[in-house]
């Protein structure tokens, strides 16, 4: 298992090469640059803020400039931020992602994994098609239309929340909420599948003959497998949730990695738009590793190779 | 006139699923926890305003930074030798208790107050003034602001150039602590009007010593622990994309008069979260209001809605380059056949000024007698006499702008209104905002929307950028009378004589139409009425000193 994990982190770095080479050079290509503004710059001042940064260098110069601090560890500074540097940007709003994202995941598993064993488990009755019902309303309701209105009904109506913003514990509930009940009802459906799957199969018709209580059979013998093709979705999706959203941190003001993500491609932001997507690289692949790894220990038939 | 309005999809999509959202969120409801007791009334006596200042600051360096939100936080921080008045910002007195204009209007003396200080109790000297110019003037800074300063003090772009060496030759001299002078290039009427732009504000030379220097850019003085300022406030706190706080400075000269306590700036940049903001009270005033909540608040609360003229104009921009537009006619034809009124009371809705000419209506006392007359017959009559009667053969024609829905909605009006007028198709086209800066730019559109916000309020702010290339013109269109005009223009020594050249200038522009005016552009933002001390001004600017919040 560990020659596995080694060798998997091993390729990741041919992998995070090519997308450091593929942005740094996509981003230079798209018309506009950091000092494109409406009032334009004059051409000697154009000039002067091009070579404190180094723009003014060839291409492939820049690119190694690039790729030589990025081994120190430096993702250089910001350009649209003058006094902070691209690790400080990130070192600042990463937490607030994580914290973000760790809620919303708790969310999306506490609400999800029993909706979706709950509706497997009492499939065709009402509690199946309440559960399923929802699931469908989270799919398609988007985070735009859900999250105006929880503020709507629990802020402005009711009072109990701030509209927006991240100072204090308490502003955690709306966004999360939002934020997770989406992946909650990917998962309700997921789980509801693999439930129904194992649940027809003949390793759990042996132990209800061997008489195991009805709890005993959902949780120690179905769930394990049930969960499967949820473990499948959750590594990508995890790695999107914990990055931040930027529709989410935009309507609830959340000072996130979602929106630096986003806005510093907008900004023309080069060196920012590099750092983020590098580490939003970085956890896709170490959370696709991760999902390798438990698909392995909750399923007999795979084995490491 | 019929126009089509915009279909706003946004809060439509809300009501296609109203019940089962209700349920949705009712189930939830049990979920949330409730919250502390939020601190009712005012329990503290601290005045506190929550201002919604549009964008995360890029930096709070006031010789680096450009944009309005950063704007808005530096006037709490920073003071310049003369600041505006509250009410139609004329320059005042600042940290210049007095200054003198020599008689050819070529040298000011101003003569610094003995009790201007920085945050750090450092006396504000002359020095710092004579040393932030040259910070400003310094190639490696690469402010982009430099301008503001080169463009009008002798000797400052020959040494911004590298051309002159010694800073001593530039035209600006501290013959003692109070006292700074200045020499100009041209006599420069609206001189000080420019000056209480923050391009002009001094920078604590000291502080920069101790963090590399005062050439270079980007260094960690504007950091909460280290920062120091002159203005009536001073920064406490700064946390990124959530809030900074500034409160009132205990060593600013005129401390007593200012009558917050805190100001407390949110860089809110979705329009909808700072309206849901305003409405529970977390913001006492916003930037800006989505335009489709404008009728329900004037309908419901107009005391809460201020919709305030704003210096700016809104225009299409026309490629003289490109046929068709290569000929005026067309142009013309092409600005008599919009609506203007009809847009604003239908597609914009925030009550705007309609625009038949370039310069604003009462800049600094000046209105621009020339005028866009003409009926839609009169643009027929154009368009055939251009070569295209009833549009027949018209060439195609795309109209480009930068993705918003608002421009988008202007855009579709405009273009039915020519469909119907003059019975031409003109196709549509949108970009992400800097893919389309840079095709005006680089010259590659036919007609482009555009803006333009004046910077100071004098007439000249909307007139010295249509020279002969200028880097914001962008049209290719030139006119020698034009530029020799303008050249005239910055010679002249009273305010009658300029205005006189500026009308002939506005002459030119509505004859010949490089770019189509629409309208004036206005402030549309919701504002607490405990807020007072707040007056609308041309450039939406609020000295905050003056700003108070009744109890």
């Amino acid at each position: 298992m560990l020659r596995f994990i080694a060798r998997r982190i091993l390729e990741t770095i041919p992998v995070l090469f090519i997308i450091v080479t593929a942005t740094f050079f996509m981003i230079r290509f798209v018309p506009g640059g950091p000092f494109t503004a409406e009032k334009v710059v004059t051409p000697e001042i154009l000039r002067n803020l091009e070579a404190h940064y180094g723009l003014n260098k060839p291409l492939w110069h820049q690119y190694l400039d690039y790729l030589g601090s990025l081994l120190h560890g430096d993702f250089g500074p910001s350009f649209k931020y003058p006094n902070r540097t691209v690790n400080e940007i990130i070192a600042d709003k990463l937490p607030t992602s994580l914290e973000l994202g760790l809620l919303s995941l708790g969310v999306a598993l506490g609400l999800g994994l029993t909706a979706g064993v709950l509706a497997a488990v009492k499939r065709n009755t009402w509690l199946d098609y309440a559960a399923s019902g929802l699931a469908m309303t989270g799919i398609c309701v988007p985070t735009f239309v859900m999250g105006p209105v929880l503020v709507l009904l629990f802020a402005i109506k009711f009072g109990w929340f701030n509209a927006s913003g991240w100072y204090s514990p308490i502003d955690c509930v709306l966004p999360s909420l939002t934020l997770g009940f989406v992946y909650a009802a990917y998962i309700a459906r997921l789980t509801r599948g693999g439930m129904l799957e194992v649940l027809n199969q003949d390793y759990i018709r042996t132990a209800r003959a061997k008489g195991a209580s009805e709890i005993r059979v959902i949780f120690r013998h179905a769930l394990r497998g049930g969960l499967l093709p949820v473990v499948s979705f959750l590594g990508p999706a995890i790695a999107g949730i914990l990055t931040g959203s930027f529709v989410i941190e935009t309507i609830f003001q959340i000072p996130g990695l979602g929106r630096e993500f986003v806005n510093s491609a907008f900004n023309r932001d080069y060196t920012l738009v590099l750092g983020t997507v590098l580490l939003y690289a970085v956890f896709v692949i170490a959370l696709n590793l991760v999902v390798d790894v438990v698909q392995v220990w909750l399923n007999p038939k795979l084995r490491f190779e | 006139m019929e126009t089509e309005r915009a279909p706003f999809c946004r809060p439509a999509s809300v009501f296609k699923y109203p019940l089962l959202l209700l349920t949705v969120t009712l189930l939830f409801a049990g979920c949330g926890r409730h919250p502390a007791e939020p601190a009712a009334g005012t329990a503290t006596p601290k005045k506190i305003l929550n201002f919604g200042n549009g964008t995360e600051p890029q930096d709070i360096d006031p010789q680096t930074v450009t944009g309005i939100p950063e704007w808005n936080i530096i006037m709490a921080l920073f003071e310049g030798l003369v600041s505006y008045d509250p009410h139609d910002l004329h320059p005042v007195p600042g940290v210049a208790k007095s200054w003198d204009i020599s008689a050819d209007g070529l040298v000011y003396t101003f003569h610094l107050r003995e009790d201007a200080k920085w945050s750090d109790g450092i006396p504000v000297t002359a020095q710092d003034f004579l040393l932030s110019y040259k910070r400003m003037l310094t190639p490696a800074l690469a402010s982009e602001y430099a301008y503001m300063i080169f463009n009008y003090v002798a000797g400052a772009k020959d040494y911004y150039d590298g051309k002159l060496k010694d800073f001593s030759q530039v035209g600006i001299k501290a013959p003692d602590e109070r006292t700074l002078q200045l020499t100009l290039l041209n006599p420069t009427p609206y001189l000080l009007k420019a000056m209480c732009h923050m391009a002009w504000f001094p920078v604590p030379v000291s502080t920069l010593a101790k963090f590399g220097g005062l050439d270079k850019k980007g260094t960690r003085w504007t950091h909460p622990e280290n920062f120091v300022g002159n203005g009536p406030f001073r920064l406490t706190e700064w946390r990124p994309n959530q809030k900074l706080v500034v409160e009132r400075s205990p060593t600013y000269w005129d401390h007593a008069n200012v009558k917050l306590d805190e100001i407390d700036f949110y860089p809110v940049e979705s329009a909808d979260t700072e309206e849901r903001m305003f409405r529970t009270g977390q913001l006492d005033i916003t930037s800006e209001l989505p335009s489709h909540k404008i009728p329900f608040y004037k309908r419901d609360h107009p005391e809460l809605l201020h919709l305030d003229p704003f210096l700016g104009l809104y225009f299409y921009r026309c490629n003289v380059q490109r046929p068709p537009l290569d000929n005026a006619k067309v142009r013309r034809a092409l600005a008599l056949a919009i609506d203007r009124e009809s847009l604003i009371k239908n597609v914009v809705q925030g009550d705007e000024q309609p625009a038949y000419a370039v310069s604003y209506p009462g800049t600094a006392g000046y209105s621009p007698q020339a005028r866009l007359t003409g009926t839609v017959d009169d643009a027929r009559r154009l368009l055939a006499e251009a070569g295209y009667p009833d549009g027949h053969g018209f060439p195609p024609l795309e109209l480009f702008y930068n993705t918003s829905e608002g421009h988008r909605a202007i855009a579709e009006a405009i273009q039915q209104m020519w469909k119907k007028n003059l019975n031409i198709d003109v196709s549509l086209r949108n970009e992400e905002w800097k893919v389309y800066l840079d095709a005006q730019l680089t010259g590659n559109y036919q007609l482009a929307r555009a803006g333009w916000i004046a910077d100071y309020v004098d007439p000249n702010a909307f007139l010295d950028l249509w020279e002969t290339g200028n880097a914001n013109n962008q049209t290719n269109w030139g006119s020698a009378d034009y530029d020799r005009l303008l050249a005239a223009s910055r010679a002249t020594r009273t305010e009658e004589e300029r205005y006189a050249i500026y009308q002939k200038m506005d002459a030119i522009l509505a004859d010949e139409l490089p770019i189509i005016p629409i309208y004036y552009y206005t402030r549309v933002h919701l504002m607490n009425p405990k807020i007072k001390g707040l007056w609308p001004t041309l450039l939406d600017i609020h000295p905050w000193q003056y700003i108070d919040i009744e109890r």
